[in-house]
């Protein structure tokens, strides 16, 4: 293997990346492949409503009958919240931070006390026994932190009788946004965004090698002694540098519009890596394109079929997705990178947190399995 | 058909040696039992019309695509088993013009020099020289894509000499080039020639391989029909030019097809 020939395949790739302007896009495919992807991930088919994941910790020390368990049976009448009770606040707060979970209620000691008190006399609040719930929202789920507290608010309100505009109240619900900045959308799309550039990868790779192919410069790469192992590697690196480059700039420019996660340098390191990564399945995607596509005009349309489903079941994860959108996410790369950003950034994860490192583990084998699948059927019908 | 043999070289290595190739590609022949022998310094001529199996030839020798049937070596390697060592020996610009248009033109030189691990100072010194010769030395900086199409060629035949091989496979070189780059290309072919290099040449130019070629073989469907120097041919068919060759061997015209 020299190293002479892979620098310079590198850097011819690297220039035709940099000189080419890629602006190509279908005519016929591109919309109904973005309708399909559109509606399957807001809400089109598979279910429509949106169902929350609320983990309950019921701290309520009355003797049964306990208001509290009326109160989250009440809850999950709704249809709209998934309730999950835990034993401890700890363990609830970790399924939290690794986004298994939307938000997280503790139902106070004096829960039940609370009620009766305001029940015994309604009319006279210096009589009741205050309590106050608290809910724990998931930072990186911009509907989670939106659409939660008003459904928990009416519920409440509606369980002790009120009004829910009705003030004072015996039982008031406190949400865990109110004590920290609130996030801006931004700080919910960023980690969508660092996936999100990569992912057009697929095009340009496909459109690169199909390019090659019809002007004759594969044929002609191919007179040399170059070795596919030279040619391939030089490729990986070329379109790794590139996505790095890719990362930077997003980052550059989501911190200069005010991202601002309050991460140790460690985790920017391995959000680059992963994104990386991530890159690299790109590139196994778009041979994949290349493979089956007569032109690069072709290659660039049918790049479609790989890009959309990943901007829209990748790069917005959690609930802004249907349900139905959210299980086709789990079966695309993007899904985990974007995945284990948020987590990083806005849930508060540690590197060696499960989530994070479970993401790791699928975005790395899925990438080194869509890679080998698109250097094989590339090699198998145009010789590299 | 009976393959008239020309008059021999007296020279004794030879640079290329193809015994009994077949290629079919499903039930189409491309090419059908060539054996031929191309001896080191010659400047042979591969005549024939579009789809007479020239390329496929070619693609064959520079290990492109493999036989059905049959051998061929190179500089005595044989071009299935040594293909890497073969490579390393010959050069081929190719039919279409293949140059990476959002490179320079000397960027597209160096990628290649670089890909046979040329030594940097060897390279730009070439690579000026070359550039000189072909008559482009103005245009080196700038990108290929806005090159007209006699330049993208000459850019081409420059890539594909840039090392300084042995044995040039040149197919079609001069093909939709002005007369004044094409003279200037047979110039440089007849200057290769002259430094011991073995050209094989395609091309659909009668008076090109007339006067350029020291032997040429003309095929037609796959088939090797003519071997000999133009002036051999021409005499042994008892007509002007290689042209009437053609015409006199297969009842058709070489360029009618194209």
């Amino acid at each position: 293997m020299k190293l002479q020939r892979m620098v310079a395949l590198t850097k011819k790739e690297m220039k035709k990346t940099i000189r080419q302007p890629a602006a190509l896009f279908m005519i016929f495919l591109f919309p109904v492949v973005f309708v399909f992807a559109f509606g399957a991930s807001f809400g089109g088919f598979g279910g429509g409503q949106p169902v929350y994941q609320v983990g309950v910790v019921n701290l309520d020390q009355a003797p049964p009958p306990q208001s509290s368990i009326q109160f989250i049976e009440a809850l999950k009448d709704t249809g709209i919240l998934s309730i999950k009770v835990y034993d401890d606040n700890q363990t609830a707060q970790d399924e939290l931070s690794q986004g298994r979970i939307q938000a997280v209620m503790i139902i106070p000691a004096a829960f039940s006390q609370s009620l009766e008190s305001y029940r015994a006399m309604p009319d006279n609040p210096s009589m009741w026994t205050n309590a106050t719930v608290s809910l724990y929202l998931d930072k990186g789920s911009i509907v989670a932190t939106q659409a939660i507290p008003p459904i928990v608010q009416q519920i409440l309100s509606a369980y002790i009788g009120q009004g829910q505009q009705t003030i004072p109240s015996p039982i008031t619900l406190k949400t865990s946004s109110f004590e920290v900045k609130q996030p801006s959308a931004l700080d919910f799309l960023a980690p969508g965004m660092f996936t999100f550039a990569s992912i057009f990868l697929i095009m340009i790779v496909a459109g690169s090698f199909t390019e090659d192919r019809e002007n004759g410069m594969m044929k002609r790469i191919r007179i040399t002694p170059t070795t596919p192992t030279e040619f391939m590697l030089s490729q990986v690196l070329s379109y790794s540098v590139i996505a790095l480059i890719q990362a930077i700039l997003v980052f550059l420019m989501v911190y200069i519009m005010g991202f601002r996660p309050n991460v140790e340098p460690l985790v920017y390191v391995f959000a680059f890596a992963l994104v990386m990564i991530f890159s690299l399945s790109n590139v196994g995607f778009g041979l994949i394109i290349a493979t089956i596509s007569k032109s690069s005009s072709t290659a660039t349309g049918l790049s479609f079929i790989f890009v959309l489903p990943q901007l829209f079941l990748g790069t917005f994860v959690g609930s802004s997705l249907s349900s139905a959108a959210q299980i086709a996410g789990k079966f695309v790369p993007s899904y985990y990178v974007t995945d284990a950003l948020t987590s990083l950034f806005l849930r508060g994860a540690t590197l060696t947190s499960p989530i994070v490192l479970l993401d790791l583990v699928v975005v790395s084998l899925s990438c080194v399995i869509i890679l080998v699948i698109g250097i094989l059927l590339y090699g198998k019908y145009y010789k590299i | 058909m009976t393959i008239e043999q020309g008059t021999p070289l007296g020279k004794k290595n030879f640079a290329i040696v193809i015994e009994n190739l077949l290629k079919r590609f499903d039930d189409v022949t491309a090419v059908d039992g060539v054996s031929l022998q191309i001896e080191e310094g010659e400047l042979f001529g591969l005549l024939g019309p579009n789809g007479a199996g020239k390329t496929t030839l070619i693609n064959i020798l520079c290990g492109l695509i493999k036989p059905t049937t049959g051998s061929c070596k190179i500089g005595g390697y044989d071009v299935q088993e040594d293909t890497v060592k073969v490579k390393d020996l010959i050069g081929v610009c190719p039919q279409e013009t293949a140059v990476y248009p959002y490179l320079k033109g000397f960027e597209n030189v160096n990628l290649f020099g670089n890909l046979y691990t040329m030594e940097k100072q060897t390279l730009e010194t070439r690579r000026a020289l070359l550039f000189e010769t072909l008559g482009l030395t103005a245009e080196a900086n700038r990108r290929a894509d806005k090159y007209s199409g006699g330049m993208k060629r000459r850019l081409s035949l420059i890539i594909s000499l840039i090392h300084d091989p042995r044995i040039a496979f040149l197919d079609e070189p001069t093909v939709a080039m002005d007369p004044q780059s094409r003279h200037a290309v047979w110039d440089f072919i007849k200057d290769l020639k002259k430094k011991g290099k073995t050209i094989i040449l395609t091309t659909h130019y009668m008076e090109e391989a007339e006067g350029l070629c020291d032997r040429v073989g003309i095929i037609d469907h796959g088939k090797l029909i003519a071997l000999g120097s133009p002036k051999d041919l021409i005499l042994s068919n008892g007509v002007r030019d290689l042209e009437d060759v053609f015409i006199n061997l297969t009842g058709r015209k070489i360029r009618e097809e194209i």
